[in-house]
């Protein structure tokens, strides 16, 4: 099954570790902004405003661009209920969509599920990198998951066509016949059989792509590269899933956090120029989101676990501009006086980008109403 | 026969990184599975890897090498608990080269988790909070007097040794005071041809002597008075023991779940627990409480899922290609090289040893599958099995015999050689009618590519072969 680049696709972006929303969208003129920050500070000079309030952190000047352009709407004060604090608790939440107890569905499994209900296409869902993130996996639902785009299948080495056609069959019934016989055999059986369709699928985009568009050298990059590279068959992907770490800085943030958002930003606007220059811009959707924001005040070096943060929507669709309010920075408003408070709940974006993006219900993913946003052009 | 040559398997499989056929035939003959036990948990009754020599080949600072380098210990070391040990460590205290000062001081981490690894809870725990590349991961050399910085306080608790919701807010702020002033201290460097490791440092200056209450104890604790609180909790106790478990015996739910969902065997994490408290948390009696349980034993059958470590060192082992330590061993590894991204098989199949992707480590059973990693665990026994001039491949493929054999006695061998590995009826089948195929497309091939390696890719490419 395969479907021109043209029906409605979600790429996201995760920022693992914990985003510094207010280092990368900054109160540049507010003087809680300054008393909280003492050295893990951006200084007015160091931003580039789009308001008399608020400035995009200078390294990430391609985010500039995108915002001028209207192609990107940034979402503030977003977070979960009661948080921990706790990486792995907050990534998960984030993951399945379930702050009060520990879920097991990813959300964009169960979106794919709703897709192609049939599990007709393996590619509906692509995870570009390694290991499978959890946002992506529910039990049953065929997703994609590519570590190295150019080897991906199996039984690539052999050169002699009957052995060839004899080794992929085998392989085929070996792993079509473990499933039925328990869950971890089944999804290891069901996953054989997604490799050796994918395979066939992706076989032939290495030599499809051309793009005058450079991408830089780095991981966040090659894997939006890889996304483009994927988009661009027709391939009939909706959702492309892909991390980029780093974000943990608790320590040395003014040495580590210019480079992410450097990298972040330059990867994001290369892949939007990217589908533009093949016509392919219209549909696409890029949301970014970390687990958490990170605490009001520095500890000299970096900054603790917080709550309340920022995500990003990119896209030529994109109404762009600032969507709620930036969380109030007066200390007598900090939640367990020292966070940021959040008051958008994760939940409503992700019922946005469901039923906006993806036209799938958002309720049964969600597990209830939360207020949406409308980011889109109409 | 002393022992049972599939348990014996089992055994090697979980406690180190498997054995060859060879190894098994003796250790089956000669010794009786608790006497195996004993020589596991007791590994200073075998000779150390002569570290100077291996550094005579594998020198230089880069981490692929030590990548390797510790890929090359995993398959040579006759202490192969200790390797395993040190593995284990380094997936629940996971430390990344990506924030670390420089190499050196990760190498001589893993090589403390090496050391410790079969000694008490305590030890255990106060040579990590003392390690400068947990102290940098963590930023303990930011946790101030008068400004402390909660990471390292925080993830010892939730991470390293009691899990979430055994302790307060509070507890965490009392144990980041109480582990303010222990930092690292450089030596010279000795850039631009390497490091030093670096050391670690108690700066009493920095130390807030101030009175602490942590976990209803109150006192002018320090780090290693918060540890002595920690290692007597029955929670720690149930936390690590649930760690081992996972580790050793059988797959458990990520460990976030850990708070609210049951242990799979109860009985046994009650048993390990127990054991843990009365020995302090001792490992070497924990583990040969465990290697000798009944349950241990019956988890031949479960479907434990092999680390992409796990899988390549076996792999290894069986191939004979690194009975030395011959170059090439770092190409397994690579996480990055002169600043551009090679990924080695390790890291595409999910694994970027020393390199964790978090301070939670990696998601492990079922969730190291998806279909990327997959595709590349197929891919590299493929290449791993189809050079015959490797010594374990050439001996593997003259023991398995010609493809013009029984297919099912070819068959049985191939999963004798692999390990004493267990496959579903209907895999074997497949397995067999395979042999019946290439036997033909043999005597058809005129390049002479067709053989017995083959088999030994494809019963190394089942579902089954998956499991540890």
């Amino acid at each position: 099954m395969t479907t021109k680049p043209s029906e409605k696709t979600l790429v996201v972006v995760q920022m693992t570790g914990g985003n510094d929303f207010m280092n990368t969208l900054v109160p540049y003129t507010n003087g809680h902004y300054y008393d909280a920050r003492k050295k893990v500070v951006i200084r007015e000079n160091q931003v580039l405003p789009i308001n008399d309030e608020l400035g995009i952190n200078e390294n990430a000047a391609p985010f500039k661009r995108l915002y001028d352009e209207g192609k990107m709407a940034i979402i503030q004060g977003i977070g979960y209920p009661d948080s921990n604090r706790s990486h792995f608790r907050g990534m998960d939440i984030w993951h399945t969509a379930e702050p009060d107890r520990v879920g097991s569905e990813g959300w964009l499994g169960q979106a794919v599920r709703e897709l192609d209900p049939k599990a007709e296409n393996v590619l509906t869902g692509v995870n570009i990198g390694a290991g499978l993130p959890r946002a992506m996996a529910v039990t049953g639902v065929p997703v994609t998951s590519v570590g190295d785009l150019e080897g991906y299948g199996v039984m690539n080495r052999i050169e002699q066509d009957r052995l060839k056609n004899k080794a992929l069959e085998t392989f085929k019934g070996i792993y079509g016949q473990a499933i039925g016989t328990g869950p971890v055999a089944d999804y290891i059986g069901q996953t054989g059989l997604d490799v050796l369709s994918g395979a066939d699928l992706l076989a032939e985009v290495a030599d499809n792509y051309e793009s005058t568009v450079e991408y830089a050298e780095n991981p966040i990059a090659k894997s939006l590269r890889d996304v483009a590279r994927i988009h661009l068959s027709g391939l009939g992907t909706r959702i492309f899933y892909t991390q980029h770490g780093g974000y943990d800085t608790h320590a040395n943030e003014l040495a580590g956090h210019p480079k992410l958002m450097t990298d972040v930003s330059g990867a994001i606007s290369d892949f939007l120029d990217d589908l533009e220059e093949h016509g392919a811009s219209d549909n696409v959707t890029v949301f970014a989101f970390t687990e958490f924001g990170r605490r009001m005040r520095d500890n000299g070096s970096g900054t603790d676990h917080g709550t309340g943060g920022g995500a990003f929507i990119y896209g030529k669709n994109v109404q762009g501009g600032l969507y709620g309010q930036y969380p109030s920075l007066d200390p007598a408003d900090w939640e367990h006086g020292e966070d940021l408070k959040h008051h958008i709940d994760f939940r409503g974006i992700y019922a946005t980008l469901l039923e906006q993006v993806l036209d799938v219900e958002a309720r049964p993913i969600v597990k209830g109403e939360y207020e949406q946003i409308s980011p889109f052009r109409a | 026969m002393k022992s049972d040559r599939a348990l014996v398997a089992h055994l090697m499989r979980r406690a180190g990184f498997g054995a060859t056929p060879a190894e098994l035939d003796t250790l089956a003959q000669e010794q009786t599975y608790e006497d195996i036990v004993e020589d596991l948990v007791n590994p200073e009754r075998f000779e150390e890897l002569d570290e100077a020599y291996i550094d005579r080949y594998y020198s230089g600072e880069p981490v692929a090498l030590h990548v390797g380098k510790w890929l090359y210990r995993m398959v040579n070391t006759r202490r192969p608990l200790e390797e395993k040990m040190a593995l284990f460590l380094h997936h629940i205290f996971p430390v990344a080269w990506g924030k670390s000062e420089h190499g050196p001081s990760l190498y001589t981490e893993i090589a403390m988790f090496r050391r410790v690894g079969l000694m008490d809870m305590k030890t255990i725990l106060l040579e990590l909070s003392r390690d400068p590349a947990m102290i940098f991961w963590l930023d303990n050399n930011e946790n101030h007097k008068d400004e402390i910085n909660e990471n390292y306080g925080r993830e010892l608790l939730e991470l390293f040794s009691m899990g979430v919701g055994n302790y307060t807010e509070d507890d965490i702020k009392a144990a980041s005071r109480a582990f303010t002033g222990w930092t690292f201290r450089q030596p010279l460097s000795l850039y631009p041809n390497g490091h030093y490791p670096a050391e670690f440092e108690f700066l009493e200056d920095d130390h807030d002597y101030d009175s602490k209450t942590f976990l209803g104890e109150t006192g002018d604790f320090d780090g290693e008075d918060i540890i002595d609180i920690i290692v007597k909790q029955p929670a720690t106790a149930r936390f690590i023991s649930r760690h081992l478990y996972n580790f050793f015996v059988e797959d458990e739910l990520q460990v976030p779940s850990w708070k609210t969902e049951p242990a799979k065997n109860e009985d046994a994490i009650a048993q390990l627990s127990k054991m843990f408290l009365e020995t302090g948390g001792d490992m070497r009696a924990v583990l040969k409480e465990m290697f000798n349980s009944d349950w241990f034993k019956a988890a031949t059958s479960f479907k434990k899922v092999k680390s992409p470590t796990e899988l390549i060192a076996g792999v290894l082992k069986q191939t004979g290609e690194f009975s030395d330590p011959v170059p090439g061993i770092q190409n397994f590894a690579i996480t990055s090289l002169n600043g551009s991204l090679v990924e080695g098989p390790l890291a595409i199949m999910g694994q970027r040893l020393m390199n964790p992707p978090t301070v939670e480590g990696w998601h492990t059973g079922h969730e190291w599958i998806d279909s990327g990693t997959l595709s590349e665990r197929v891919g590299f026994v493929e290449r791993q099995f189809e050079d015959l001039s490797k010594p374990g491949v050439k001996d593997m493929v003259d023991r398995v015999g010609s493809l013009d054999d029984d297919p099912s006695q070819l068959v049985d061998r191939c999963l004798d050689l692999l390990g004493s590995i267990n496959v579903s009826e209907q895999t074997y089948d497949s397995l067999v009618a395979y042999a019946k195929e290439l036997s033909s497309i043999e005597n058809d091939d005129v390049e002479g590519s067709v053989g017995v390696h083959n088999l030994l890719q494809m019963t190394a490419s089942t579902v089954d072969y998956q499991f540890e």
